[in-house]
């Protein structure tokens, strides 16, 4: 440590909890990430007050109030805008954006589309629920066909959104996904969010327990983990259900299948490569059932960031020069008007 | 009278021996591909440059290019000029300009009787003629008598000026424009060569294009000049007006609320953000605003017109001077995130430059409805701001007021502008920076004296709260758009507490009227008969209109209100003073129902939504009504 480059104090996880009561239901998921961020944050080591948490509505939006940063718990769907205006305004803060499917998805699909597509340096936290809490359980843009709600008493007949095949389309540049309950796992995903200059998208699968438990129970209860989640690993091979499945391309349809793993043989399994764009698209789309649902790292391709493009072209363009405003003032073509002429002394 | 430019009674000047009137007004009408903009922006640069005092009124389609030589497609552009103060585009034009028989069809009887109209024949052949709707060419019939009409042909005279340039027959037919100036220019007895050097920049790219565009405009010019026409086509001098010594140059509304956005930003010591999304009639803030990077301007062009007061929101928050721009539309569009800076006290200067509505309405036309909009229009009670701006030249302080209040205040302001001053230009006299007093913007590094970290504590004047910059060290806290506790900022939904927080919000804004100036009477006395009560782009007729009437012995005086919400504290008082209240409005009667609110008194509302300005005359018949 030396003067010139200080480095934050390092902190505990304490550290990062406000004094404010957290008020979610008691079971929600939303716990579970709110101690999994708090409990990586010391380990990322950035200053407590050049954090800032925005998020938009929803259950999952009052995630600010409860971390010891600055936040600002905007309006539904607007958290991307709001933090485009707080990066563009002083880059060197550490923005985390929270938001739900609902939020994010729904109201405020267009600006998660823009902020994807311009790239500005954030994590993005998406609490995926399949459902409306907050407004008591209507059913949301990424709930399966036949979500029974209040607005759908029959079953909902739209298809659902896949957040992540969304942001790939969008022109993500990191996509990760993890499970609201995967204490081990979730720091890593964080860190490496937190690493990636750019947007970091970063679906979590978080558990509604009182408008639609178990949601995601085929594959996050812990009998059926192992034989339907894949964790990916840049450069490891894709394989899951403790080693004995993997993931082979077929090569004649560009789709992917699950093979069986005899004797140890992964000849045949795909490695991931987190670089590779339809890769990660192909394993974001991976329909469940047939295929386990892909979580970790996704995809992972550094491009430049929107709010360092920005500063770097105001610097070329102004070149150290500040602006003179009295010239500013009085550009184009002008004219003077003398003053009138006075008694000749 | 702003329109004397009438050649019977046009005082003579011995030493050029051309007549001098007070104050033309001309407009020059053609198809929207004839480049009329362009010719009348040049023509006012010209004007300028001759010391005169000047208004203009362009008047376009919303069609980038509409059909040619209908009548939808014609475009307009009017300038009133003189050696008197000109406060107006003009009543009515003295002089019309018609490139095709629609734009004679749509402006002619806007023409002063026994005015001058030139007239390009060249286009008066059967296929023009009928999509104008003429069944017989107005040229050969009585039509046309009650003007002095100038028909010849101007296609030809300009193909024949251009020709050794060896343009195509549309090329060269597109330097019309410019032969037109010429002869405006002869006729208003004025110096080619700014225009010259303009057209050399123009087309730096292109020399034979620019040779040929100024053998056009000297081809026009020697026409007036040489050709033996005599009957009305006569030349004429306007004197420079007596204006304030210094130095001047034109300037639209646009530009100067952008430069005033800027000197804002520049008095508050804080870099500006500008978030916006594109929108008649008010992009061209954005465009100013973007070039101008070395002022500490960002612009950003956000993806719709939420995200663009939102990025500004949390511009503001980070700590520099967000700014949003619109119209209309897009200030309902804005609405809910002009309660989120209320409900989170954070400065933001939101621009609306109205047009005609509801909906989509009249893009391209003026009008000032949106002043319910900007009061009252958003949930909740919801307090901000507003002020307005009353011609292109004002627009620059009223920009300036506005990051004033924004950020001693802590509190969004609107600022009323419309699509007549964002496109209309005046001269403009050059303020220097030491006309303006410096209101540096305060950051709160340190926690209250107790220690305690109270991001809504507030300042006991202004009732602004402390502005925490994130990166502040040891002041972490959390804002948003829940009700906020009233110290801590934390969430609280205590009824005490919202009643509190209700009131101190309506307080902090009731109060700013303590912070602006006492509301002045612009013209006539502090009492008596007849005010006559205006706010924006309406000043120019208003003033007018009161001047004419005093003139003819008529107790009348004119108010013109900057400040809308909260209204000046004298305002109530003074109106009472009179014995009747006139409101003209470009909508059907905003301002007069909130005068009537506010202070009970029995003002008359005089509306008019046509898209076009008012008429001096037609205020002045109200006037005439109202003194009955």
């Amino acid at each position: 440590m030396n003067a010139i480059t200080p480095i934050a104090p390092a902190t505990t996880p304490n550290d990062w909890a406000s004094d404010q009561e957290v008020r979610w239901c008691p079971g929600c998921g939303d716990y579970a990430v709110l101690k999994a961020v708090q409990r990586t944050m010391p380990d990322i080591g950035t200053a407590r007050e050049n954090t800032v948490f925005v998020s938009g509505i929803g259950c999952s939006s009052r995630f600010p109030y409860y971390m010891e940063t600055y936040g600002f718990h905007t309006i539904h769907g607007r958290a991307p805008a709001i933090a485009t205006g707080i990066k563009l305004a002083n880059p060197d803060l550490d923005v985390w954006i929270v938001t739900g499917d609902g939020d994010g998805l729904s109201i405020g699909g267009n600006h998660m589309l823009h902020l994807l597509r311009r790239n500005l340096d954030v994590q993005l936290l998406l609490f995926n629920n399949e459902i409306y809490g907050l407004t008591k359980g209507q059913y949301s843009p990424t709930s399966q066909i036949g979500t029974k709600s209040p607005t759908t008493p029959f079953g909902s007949v739209d298809r659902p959104l896949s957040p992540c095949a969304f942001a790939m389309g969008a022109g993500a540049r990191f996509v990760a996904r993890t499970i609201d309950t995967a204490q081990k796992n979730m720091p890593e995903v964080l860190k490496r969010a937190h690493a990636h200059k750019g947007t970091s998208f970063v679906e979590i699968f978080q558990n509604c327990v009182v408008y639609n438990d178990d949601v995601f129970a085929k594959f996050t209860a812990k009998k059926a983990a192992p034989a339907n989640q894949i964790w990916v690993e840049h450069g490891a091979p894709l394989l899951f259900d403790n080693g004995s499945k993997g993931l082979r391309l077929d090569r004649d349809r560009v789709r992917l299948s699950v093979i069986d793993i005899n004797d140890g043989d992964v000849s045949q399994v795909l490695l991931h490569d987190e670089t590779n764009h339809l890769l990660a698209q192909l394993l974001v789309e991976m329909p469940f059932g047939e295929f386990p649902k892909a979580l970790g790292v996704l995809y992972c391709d550094p491009a430049p960031s929107f709010e360092t493009e920005v500063h770097v072209q105001n610097e070329r363009i102004t070149a150290g020069r500040s602006g003179d405003l009295a010239a500013l003032l009085s550009k184009g073509q002008g004219w003077d008007v003398k003053p009138a002429r006075g008694p000749n002394l | 009278m702003a329109t004397a430019f009438q050649t019977d009674n046009t005082p003579q000047a011995p030493a050029d021996n051309l007549p001098h009137p007070e104050a033309v007004v001309v407009r020059f009408a053609g198809d929207s591909g004839d480049g009329m903009q362009l010719t009348g922006g040049q023509f006012t640069l010209s004007t300028a440059l001759a010391g005169n005092d000047l208004s203009t009124f362009p008047d376009f389609p919303a069609e980038i290019r509409a059909p040619q030589g209908t009548t939808f497609g014609v475009s307009a552009f009017q300038i009133n000029f003189g050696s008197i103060d000109i406060e107006t585009a003009g009543d009515e034009p003295d002089v019309l300009v018609a490139m095709n028989p629609a734009a004679l069809k749509t402006n002619i009887k806007a023409l002063r009787r026994g005015g001058l109209a030139i007239i390009d024949s060249g286009e008066f052949g059967p296929r023009n003629l009928a999509k104008a709707g003429y069944a017989v060419n107005p040229l050969e019939t009585d039509e046309l008598n009650d003007w002095q009409v100038m028909a010849f042909d101007i296609s030809a005279l300009t193909l024949e000026a251009v020709k050794p340039f060896g343009l195509g027959n549309k090329e060269s037919l597109r330097c019309k424009n410019m032969w037109t100036l010429g002869l405006a220019l002869w006729m208003f007895d004025r110096d080619r060569a700014p225009l010259i050097d303009w057209l050399k920049g123009k087309f730096a790219t292109n020399p034979v294009l620019a040779d040929a565009n100024i053998a056009a405009l000297n081809a026009g010019h020697a026409y007036g000049e040489t050709a033996e026409i005599g009957g009305p086509l006569k030349q004429y001098h306007v004197d420079a007006v007596d204006a304030p010594p210094g130095h001047y140059r034109t300037i639209t509304g646009g530009e100067s609320l952008a430069l005033g956005l800027v000197a804002g930003a520049h008095l508050a010591g804080l870099s500006m953000f500008f978030g916006s999304y594109p929108i008649t009639p008010a992009s061209p803030i954005l465009h100013h605003l973007a070039r101008l990077k070395e002022f500490g301007v960002t612009t950003f062009q956000a993806e719709d017109e939420i995200a663009a007061i939102c990025s500004a929101i949390g511009a503001s928050y980070a700590g520099q001077l967000g700014v949003t721009s619109s119209s209309g539309p897009g200030i309902a569009l804005k609405g809910e995130a002009m309660g989120l800076a209320i409900m989170t006290d954070l400065p933001l200067v939101i621009v609306n430059s109205q047009r005609g509505g509801p909906s989509t309405g009249l893009p391209t036309k003026t009008e000032q409805s949106d002043l319910y909009q900007a009061v009252y229009g958003r949930n909740g009670d919801a307090p901000l701001v507003v002020i307005s701006a009353r011609s292109p030249t004002d627009s620059f302080d009223v920009a300036i007021e506005a990051c004033r209040l924004a950020t001693q205040f802590m509190t969004p302001v609107m600022v009323l502008t419309d699509g007549y001053i964002a496109n209309a230009a005046e001269p403009w006299r050059v303020p220097d920076r030491k006309d303006y007093t410096p209101f540096p913007a305060h950051f709160t590094e340190e926690p209250e004296p107790d220690g305690r970290v109270l991001p809504y504590a507030r300042d006991p004047e202004t009732l602004g709260r402390r502005w925490i910059r994130p990166g502040t060290p040891g002041l972490m806290h959390r804002i948003g758009g829940i009700e906020k506790a009233i110290d801590t900022g934390n969430i609280n939904y205590e009824p005490a507490n919202h009643q509190a927080m209700t009131d101190i919000r309506k307080a902090k804004i009731d109060g700013v009227a303590k912070y602006i100036p006492a509301q002045a009477v612009d013209v006539g006395n502090e009492t008596g008969t007849l005010v006559v009560v205006g706010w924006g782009s309406t000043y120019g007729p208003i003033r007018k209109a009161v001047q004419r009437a005093r003139t003819q012995g008529h107790d009348v005086a004119h108010v013109h209100i900057r400040y809308l919400w909260p209204f000046p504290a004298n305002l109530g008082a003074l109106l009472k003073g009179f014995d009747k209240v006139l409101v003209p409005e470009m909508n059907t009667g905003q301002l007069k129902t909130m005068l009537r609110d506010q202070f009970l008194v029995d003002a008359r509302p005089l509306n008019k939504v046509s898209g076009q300005p008012f008429k001096i005359s037609e205020i002045e018949a109200a006037i005439a009504e109202m003194l009955k």
